[in-house]
């Protein structure tokens, strides 16, 4: 198990802040570095990962920093944005040479491993520069796994993977972050992140704009009305009724139910089941319709 | 090997950069096998073959691509990554790669400088070139990849020390020529094999030592400098 730690991180080139006073704490599992463009992602990773010195505070993995000390290499695993790779190695080439450099005691059968991980053993005989975007990309995670790092740090890690790689990287990740592994990778594809990961740190222009699991950050926006679907038996005399509780501050009577919003998530998902029972209505469907990442994104970085 | 090493020599030898290599070490040996066939006097041709070609552009030029493709290449497309996320000393990654630069360089100018000594003089005159030439390799190689890690033009910048500094300086400034490697592999191969064919200008304890601060002061700021390496922030 391990941990890794940036606190009070900042970063800044001459005049430009990329990075703003960051403290967040990594635990095992698969945690999603979110954010637009310029946000300051992959400053924050390459700091995680040692290519970059903070200008103020400290980034640490189970204590040790990052910046020059190359044995934190042992425990950490980097799937740069970049996708150079030695394309005159073939694959297995290039994951036994991996091994190798971080002096396992079986590079052959580790590569292996790695290679057969990301599904990679037919195409293991080819030069790199003959792959796809997609196997390079494999090819490179088996090289970053094939020491069985404690934490694996991805940037941008679907880039170029068509839907199947992809699935198939997500569950790879999954079936890491199960296994103890802490897990980061940066994306700005909302649905990426949603699909793989309730965890995310959510950076805007350089600071920390949210961090933990985004459903409970969304509970937390308690100044934004929380937007649910509603479908019942009875749905105008449902509206009726909810109209007169406290929590609720709006619904609308649409074709395919009612669109309600409540000021307070908690208090309404309490009196919404006790207002039906009183009412004789039978509740069909309740879905939140704002707890997709997407709107709490847009929330973030809206506020 | 290490893997270091074996990885750095098949990028050298894989890329077609290294077809670079052939035509001037070539051109060294061909063009002192043709003054030897005509029986021109050694002491007419020996100085612009041997100093000229020989010690002012094979050698430079040769370590200049090695040294440069070694590392500035990797780092460059950022292959580097790969061998920088391993748990390795930065002293093993620079030592290997400072070992195939120096070594390809060291064969392919002291192979054809050994010949053209021979044709020039003798046996023993060809074996000085050739040890001024490995001794000019290493302290060439250990220049030019420090200078891949200081620039992102290393070329550029290696090809003003040889042209500028040592080319055109090193002719006209006396002074320049302390800090010319090219003066202390000609001092080295004139005190070891003394003839009128090389120009020795510089003490042979400076060409010595100066030789020695430029391939272990390099290594070491070299190694220094990739105890840091950073990666540019890209905006993503």
């Amino acid at each position: 198990m391990s941990v890794v730690e940036l606190q009070n991180v900042s970063r800044w080139y001459g005049n430009v802040v990329a990075v703003n006073d960051i403290s967040m704490t990594l635990q095992p599992g698969v945690t999603g570095l979110l954010g637009p463009n310029g946000a300051g992602k992959t400053t924050v990773l390459h700091m995680m990962a040692g290519f970059l010195s903070p200008s103020k505070g400290t980034v640490t993995i189970d204590g040790k920093p990052t910046w020059r000390n190359p044995s934190i290499y042992r425990a950490l695993g980097l799937v740069a944005e970049r996708e150079a790779v030695h394309g005159f190695l073939t694959a297995r080439e290039f994951v036994t040479a991996c091994a190798k450099m971080q002096k396992l005691p079986d590079p052959a059968a580790a590569a292996a491993r790695a290679l057969e991980m990301v599904e990679m053993t037919d195409a293991q005989d080819r030069r790199i520069e003959t792959f796809s975007k997609g196997m390079r990309q494999r090819t490179r995670v088996a090289g970053a796994l094939v020491h069985e790092p404690q934490v694996l740090l991805l940037d941008e890690p679907f880039n170029g993977m068509d839907p199947r790689q992809r699935m198939h990287m997500m569950d790879l990740l999954h079936r890491l972050g199960d296994q103890g592994h802490t897990i980061l990778f940066s994306s700005h594809i909302l649905e990426e992140v949603e699909q793989l990961s309730g965890l995310v740190q959510v950076i805007v222009a350089g600071r920390l704009a949210a961090s933990g699991d985004y459903r409970r950050i969304r509970r937390l926006m308690t100044n934004r009305p929380h937007v649910f679907a509603v479908q019942s038996s009875d749905d105008r005399r449902l509206a009726v009724a909810l109209i007169g509780e406290k929590s609720v501050s709006g619904v609308e009577i649409e074709p395919g139910g009612l669109t309600v919003r409540a000021s307070d998530y908690g208090s309404f998902t309490r009196a919404l089941p006790r207002i039906a029972l009183g009412a004789g209505i039978r509740l069909r469907r309740l879905l939140p319709s704002d707890e997709s990442l997407e709107s709490v994104f847009s929330y973030l970085l809206e506020a | 090997m290490s893997t270091v090493a074996y990885i750095t020599a098949r990028g050298l030898f894989g890329r077609r950069r290294v077809l670079l290599l052939l035509p001037l070490p070539l051109l060294l040996a061909g063009l002192a096998l043709l003054c030897h066939a005509y029986g021109v006097d050694p002491n007419q041709w020996g100085q612009a073959v041997i100093v000229g070609l020989g010690f002012a552009v094979v050698l430079p030029v040769t370590s200049l691509i090695v040294g440069t493709g070694v590392l500035g290449s990797e780092v460059d497309d950022g292959t580097i990554i790969h061998i920088l996320t391993k748990p390795l000393p930065r002293r093993d990654i620079i030592l290997a790669k400072l070992l195939v630069a120096a070594g390809v360089s060291a064969v392919v100018s002291a192979v054809p400088l050994f010949v053209t000594g021979v044709l020039a003089d003798n046996v023993h005159f060809g074996l000085a070139l050739a040890v001024a030439a490995v001794v000019g390799a290493v302290a060439y190689s250990a220049l030019f990849l420090l200078l891949s890690l200081l620039t992102r033009r290393p070329v550029l910048l290696g090809l003003v020390y040889i042209l500028v500094w040592e080319g055109l300086l090193g002719r006209f400034v006396s002074g320049t020529r302390v800090l010319s490697i090219e003066q202390y592999v000609i001092a080295i191969a004139d005190k070891i094999a003394p003839t009128d064919i090389l120009p020795g200008k510089v003490n042979l304890t400076v060409a010595i030592v100066m030789s020695a601060i430029f391939a272990i002061g390099g290594t070491i700021y070299a190694i220094n400098r990739l105890g840091s390496f950073s990666m540019a922030g890209e905006t993503s």
